[in-house]
C-alpha cells in the first residue's frame, strides 16, 4: 500500500515538474532568442511576460485536435504519448540534489541511453501515420539522425563510465568529489564533452541539426499535421529532452550536484559548500541548456548528407580513438 | 447529388504516382521557403531532386495590360508593385523610357538623386535577401540584423519620398520632390554605421563553416547556361558573365562614378552570395562619392501637363538588385502606351532553377532559391 502511495506521489511530482520545466524552458528560449535578435521577447502577459507560456499552453489545450482524414488514427494519436513517456522515463535516475533521486538503479547510465532511443519510435510513428509527405521525410531524417548520433553520445558517456568505474549515477557523482571529470580527465575528457554536446544537440533535433522539422524545407517536419494538445506534447517533449540531456551532461562531466572545489583552497571550498546542491545541479544544467539555445540562434542548418558524414566520418572515429585514450588514462591512473 | 470524398492519400493522387517510385511534392504556393506564392512541383527520389516544375500565376495582376490604360505619368507607379524591393529602380527604368521618347533632358541634380536613391534601394534589397537567405538555411538571427539596418534606409526614404516601400518618387524628367534637408546627414550617418555592419555580416554568416558547406558547389550554373537561360544580375555575375547594365549601358550618372562590377567565376550558390555581399560595398562606394556632390539646380525638368510620346518603339534598361529590368513601350502617338512589355530579371533567373537543382538534395534547393533572390510579384506580373 505504501509503495503504491509512493508511486502515485512520485508520478504526480514528475508530471508537475514536467509542466513547470516546459513553461520555464519555453519562456527561457524565447527570451534568449529575443536577446540575441535585438528584440524584447514576450512582455505582455504577467510581469516581464512571465506567464506567456502558460497562456500559450491554455490556448493549445482549447484548440481542436485535428486528425487528418487519411491518417492511421491509432498510431497518429499514440505517437505524442510515446515521445512524452520516453522523456518521462529518463527522468528516473537523475540526481537533482544530494540524495534526491527517484531511482538509483545500478545501471543508471545504461538505462538512460537505452530509454532515450525510444523517442525515435514515436517520431517515426508520427511521421508515418500522418500520411503527409513532409512528415514522412522529416521522420525518416530524424530516424537516421538519432540512430547515428546515439553512437557518439554513447561513446562519450562510456568514457566517463571508464573513468569513474561505475554505471550508477550516484557513484559517478561521488567519484567527482575531488574535481569534475571535465577537468580531471585531461584533454580527452574535454573532447568527450564537446562530442557529447554536439551529439545530444543532434539527438534532441535542435538546430543546427533540426532537419526533422526544418521549417524552410519541410514546413514543420514530422509534426506538420499535429495541432492542439498533441502538438503541445511534442513541443513539451522537445524541451524536456533538452533538460534531460543537459542534466546528464552536467552529471557526467560537471559533477552533478557537487560544488566546485579548487585543490587546497580551504576557504573557497567551504564557501562553495554553502550553496545548496540543488542550485549547483540546476545551475550547471541551465548553463548547458543556454549553450544549446545559443547554437540554435547562431548557426545555419546542416544538410542531411553533411549531417550523417559529420557523424560517421568525424565524430565517431574521433570518439572511438578518444575512448582508447581515456581507457589508457584510467588504467595508468594519470587523471588527477 | 454526388459528394466529394477525400481519397485516402489526401487528394493529390494525380501527382504522387510517378512510375519509378519517385515522390512528388508540392512546395508552395504556401510554403515558408518560397517567400511568396511560388508553386514548385518537385519530383524526388529519396531526398534527391529529379525535376522541378515552377507553376506561376498565383499573383498575376495583368500589370502590362493595366499600363495600356494609364497615362505616361501614371504607369510608372504600377511598376513599384512588381519588384517591390527595387521600386525606385523600376520607376527609374520607366522614367528613362518615357524621357527617351520625349527626348527630355534630365537636370543633373535629379540624375544624382536618382542614382543615390537607386543605390540605397539596392542596399535595402540586398539586406533583405541576406537575411532571408540565412533564414532559408536555418539561421534566424541574421534576418533581424539585416532588418535593423534596412529600417534606417526605410526611414530615410520615408522622410524624402513619403513612403517606405513603394516610394513612387520618379517622374518623367526628374524626381517628384526635392531632397529633405536632413537627407545628406542621415545618409552619411547610415554609411558610417553600415560599413561596420558589413564586417559583422561576414563574421556571422560568410565565414561560417556550415554556411560554406551548404553553399559551395551547390547549384552550379555555367557561364554558357547563364547566358542561354537569360540570367542577369548577381546570378549571371556569379557565373562569370559581365552583365552589369550600369557598366555596359550607363544611365544617369553611373558613367561618372567609380565602382567595380563584381564577378565571381565559380557559378555556385556561394559565388552568387559573394557577388551580392560585395555589391553592398560597391553601392556604399557610389553613395560616398555622390552624397557630398549633389549639384544645385532643378530637381525636375519642365514638362507639359499631358505627355504624348511620338509614334514608335522605345526601350530602356536598368540594373535592379536582381538583374536587368527592361521597359519596352510601343506608342501610337497618344497619351497612353499602345503596348508595354517589361523584362523582369526574376522570371529568367527562375527559369534556370530546374537546370541548377537537378541531382541535388532538398536542402540544397533552399540554398539555390535563396541565391536566386526571387521576388514573386516580379516574376508574375
Amino acid at each position: 500500500m505504501a509503495l503504491i502511495l509512493e508511486c502515485v506521489i512520485v508520478m504526480l511530482l514528475v508530471i508537475s515538474l514536467f509542466a513547470v520545466l516546459g513553461l520555464v524552458l519555453v519562456l527561457m528560449e524565447r527570451k534568449v532568442a529575443a536577446r540575441m535578435q535585438i528584440r524584447l521577447g514576450p512582455n505582455r502577459v504577467g510581469p516581464k511576460g512571465m506567464f506567456q507560456t502558460a497562456a500559450d499552453t491554455l490556448k493549445l489545450m482549447m484548440k481542436e485536435g485535428l486528425t487528418p482524414d487519411g491518417a492511421d488514427k491509432f498510431l497518429f494519436n499514440l505517437a505524442p504519448f510515446v515521445v512524452m513517456i520516453a522523456a518521462m522515463l529518463i527522468m528516473a535516475p537523475i540526481a537533482f540534489a544530494k540524495g534526491f533521486q527517484i531511482w538509483d538503479i545500478n545501471i543508471g547510465v545504461l538505462y538512460v541511453s537505452a530509454v532515450s532511443s525510444v523517442s525515435v519510435i514515436g517520431i517515426l510513428m508520427a511521421g508515418w501515420a500522418s500520411n503527409n509527405k513532409y512528415s514522412l521525410l522529416g521522420a525518416m531524417r530524424s530516424g537516421a539522425q538519432i540512430v547515428s548520433y546515439e553512437l557518439s553520445a554513447g561513446l562519450s558517456i562510456i568514457s566517463i563510465v571508464v573513468l569513474s568505474g561505475s554505471l550508477q549515477v550516484s557513484d559517478i557523482i561521488a567519484s567527482q568529489q575531488t574535481g569534475w571529470w571535465l577537468f580531471r580527465g585531461h584533454i580527452p575528457a574535454i573532447i568527450a564533452f564537446v562530442i557529447f554536446i554536439i551529439a545530444v544537440t543532434a539527438e534532441t533535433n535542435r538546430a543546427p541539426f533540426d532537419l526533422a522539422e526544418a521549417e524552410s524545407e519541410l514546413t514543420a517536419g514530422f509534426h506538420t499535421e499535429y495541432s492542439g494538445m498533441k502538438f503541445a506534447l511534442f513541443f513539451l517533449a522537445e524541451y524536456i529532452n533538452i533538460f534531460i540531456v543537459c542534466a546528464i551532461g552536467a552529471t557526467l562531466f560537471l559533477g552533478g550536484w557537487m560544488p566546485l572545489h579548487m585543490g587546497h583552497w580551504e576557504g573557497f571550498n567551504h564557501l562553495m559548500d554553502y550553496i545548496p546542491s540543488s542550485l549547483w545541479f540546476l545551475g550547471k544544467t541551465f548553463f548547458l541548456i543556454f549553450l544549446i539555445m545559443w547554437f540554435r540562434w547562431t548557426f545555419p542548418r546542416l544538410r542531411v548528407d553533411q549531417l550523417l558524414s559529420l557523424e560517421w566520418k568525424y565524430l565517431l572515429p574521433i570518439s572511438m580513438f578518444n575512448l582508447l585514450l581515456i581507457t589508457l588514462i584510467a588504467i595508468m591512473g594519470w587523471h588527477f | 447529388m454526388e459528394t466529394y470524398k477525400v481519397p485516402p492519400n489526401g487528394g493529390d493522387e494525380g501527382l504522387d504516382t510517378a512510375d519509378d517510385g519517385a515522390l512528388v511534392i508540392n512546395v508552395g504556393p504556401q510554403h515558408p521557403a518560397t517567400h511568396g506564392v511560388l508553386h514548385l512541383v518537385i519530383t524526388l527520389q529519396g531526398e534527391t531532386i529529379q525535376k522541378i516544375e515552377p507553376h506561376l500565376g498565383y499573383i498575376h495582376r495583368s500589370i502590362e495590360k493595366m499600363c495600356e490604360s494609364l497615362s505616361y505619368r501614371q504607369f510608372i507607379y504600377v511598376t513599384s508593385r512588381m519588384d517591390y524591393l527595387s521600386a525606385h529602380i523600376n520607376n527609374h527604368g520607366c522614367a528613362l523610357c518615357v524621357e527617351k521618347g520625349l527626348q527630355l533632358e534630365v537636370p543633373p541634380r535629379a540624375q544624382v538623386i536618382r542614382v543615390l536613391m537607386g543605390e540605397l534601394t539596392r542596399i535595402a534589397s540586398h539586406e533583405l535577401w541576406w537575411g532571408a537567405m540565412a533564414m532559408d538555411l536555418g539561421a534566424f538571427t541574421p534576418f533581424f540584423y539585416a532588418f535593423r539596418e534596412r529600417e534606417t534606409i526605410n526611414d530615410i526614404m520615408e522622410e524624402t519620398c513619403g513612403a517606405r516601400l513603394t516610394m513612387n518618387y520618379m517622374v518623367p524628367g526628374g524626381v517628384m520632390y526635392d531632397l529633405h534637408p536632413n537627407f545628406q546627414q542621415r545618409v552619411k550617418d547610415f554609411i558610417q554605421l553600415f560599413n561596420n555592419k558589413i564586417d559583422e555580416y561576414d563574421d556571422l554568416v560568410t565565414g561560417n563553416i556550415i554556411f560554406q558547406n551548404r553553399t559551395k558547389g551547390v547549384g552550379v550554373l555555367s557561364a554558357a547556361d547563364a547566358i542561354s537561360y537569360g540570367c542577369t544580375g548577381p546570378v549571371a555575375r556569379g557565373s562569370g558573365v559581365a552583365c552589369d547594365i550600369r557598366k555596359l549601358y550607363p544611365y544617369a550618372v553611373y558613367d561618372k562614378v567609380a565602382f567595380d562590377e563584381i564577378i565571381e567565376t565559380a557559378g555556385d550558390s556561394y559565388a552568387r552570395y559573394l557577388v551580392r555581399v560585395k555589391e553592398l560595398r560597391q553601392s556604399v562606394r557610389i553613395i560616398e562619392q555622390l552624397i557630398d556632390n549633389i549639384p544645385e539646380g532643378d530637381f525636375q525638368a519642365k514638362t507639359k501637363a499631358v505627355l504624348k510620346l511620338p509614334k514608335g518603339e522605345f526601350y530602356s534598361r536598368v540594373e535592379t538588385a536582381r538583374g536587368e529590368f527592361g521597359v519596352y513601350i510601343v506608342s501610337e502617338g497618344g497619351t497612353t502606351p499602345y503596348r508595354i512589355k517589361f523584362r523582369s530579371p526574376g522570371f529568367s533567373n527562375l527559369s534556370a532553377l530546374d537546370h541548377m537543382s537537378r541531382g541535388s538534395k532538398i536542402g540544397d534547393l533552399m540554398a539555390i532559391m535563396g541565391t536566386l533572390d526571387l521576388v514573386i510579384p516580379d516574376i508574375d506580373r
